[in-house]
């Protein structure tokens, strides 16, 4: 029974360890030398920042990952469903480092032009890990 | 005499068996020829990062689509920063492994019958971007896009093959197995 137990809370504590690398990982590579200091506020910011794409419309973060970031989104063009951005309700999320640089760099450069600071991406991750 | 005719076969048909095991991966004519197996439909993807990199934004279509040229014009480094209007770039390792597998699976090196009819309706080099621009494929949609696609709201695109192929998953499109939102079954 002892041991149940035990192994429990092992596991318990490793999940978690798991669940956090990818999310620290890139905390620290966008603190970098730097060490920038991030801050959820300016990431919401430039989360809800309306900016105008190719053709004169409104695009934001929110307009395919919706407004609440524990709900289902979906995609404008592909009508793909994207699953929540809130590690609260989807814990697969930021679990992967590779995944997050994947998805920062091309939805930066299809959303506001360009590739986001690590700073920018900072902010954005402070805000979405708190959600 | 008789009698060599028929272990010659049989030294023939084993040779043949042993070839086909050994093309497994790339299906060869005669382990197509051999293995009996139904080719009705398309290849289904196997390869797990294929799926879960393409099929993160849309439907992971199967390599046995399109022929081996329009895939490597699909999966250029450059090409996929403006992948239809979106930015689908991947990193080089991940680029590089895809467009092995949608090479090795492509539809000019496939023997199943849609890569088949895909294949025999192109002109020779004709490397098209989309699937839905493959003649066969607009000949066998031109319809049911004129009465139902085009009108509708529910499949605004014939670029969503799972949203009335419901056993797309399963690499199945025959005609049995569609059920179009909003119109109900209908065998095109």
């Amino acid at each position: 029974m002892r041991a149940h137990i035990l192994l429990a809370i092992l596991l318990t504590f490793s999940l978690a360890a798991i669940a956090q690398t990818g999310m620290d990982e890139a905390m620290a590579l966008y603190k970098g030398t730097e060490n920038l200091d991030f801050s959820a506020e300016r990431g919401k910011e430039f989360w809800n920042t309306p900016r105008t794409d190719e053709n004169g419309k409104e695009r934001s973060c929110n307009t395919c990952h919706g407004k609440d970031l524990t709900k289902t989104g979906k995609h404008i063009k592909t009508g793909k469903k994207i699953e929540p951005m809130a590690p609260s309700v989807n814990k697969e999320r930021y679990t992967d480092l590779k995944k997050i640089e994947k998805w920062f760099k091309r939805n930066c450069k299809w959303t506001i032009g360009r590739e986001c600071t690590n700073q920018e991406k900072g902010d954005v991750l402070s805000f979405l890990s708190g959600q | 005499m008789y009698k060599y005719y028929s272990s010659i076969t049989l030294v023939l048909v084993l040779a043949l068996a042993g070839s086909s095991a050994a093309f497994a991966e790339q299906e060869s004519f005669w382990s197509w020829l051999l293995t009996f197996k139904s080719r009705h439909e398309v290849a289904p993807v196997k390869d797990e990062q294929y799926r879960e990199e393409c099929g993160a934004c849309h439907f992971a279509y199967e390599p046995g689509w399109l022929p081996e040229a329009s895939w490597r014009k699909l999966l250029d480094a450059k090409a996929l920063e403006n992948h239809f209007k979106e930015n689908a770039e991947l990193d080089e390792d991940v680029r590089k492994h895809l467009l092995d597998v949608l090479v090795n699976a492509s539809a000019d090196k496939s023997w199943y019958k849609r890569s088949r009819k895909v294949m025999s309706s192109l002109e020779d080099n004709q490397a098209p971007l989309r699937i839905t621009d493959v003649p066969s494929m607009k000949t066998k949609h031109q319809e049911v896009y004129d009465e139902v696609v085009s009108k509708s709201d529910k499949v605004t695109s014939l670029s969503y093959c799972d949203k009335c192929h419901t056993e797309a998953k399963n690499s199945v499109f025959d005609a049995d197995t569609v059920w179009i939102p909003g119109f109900g079954y209908n065998a095109w």
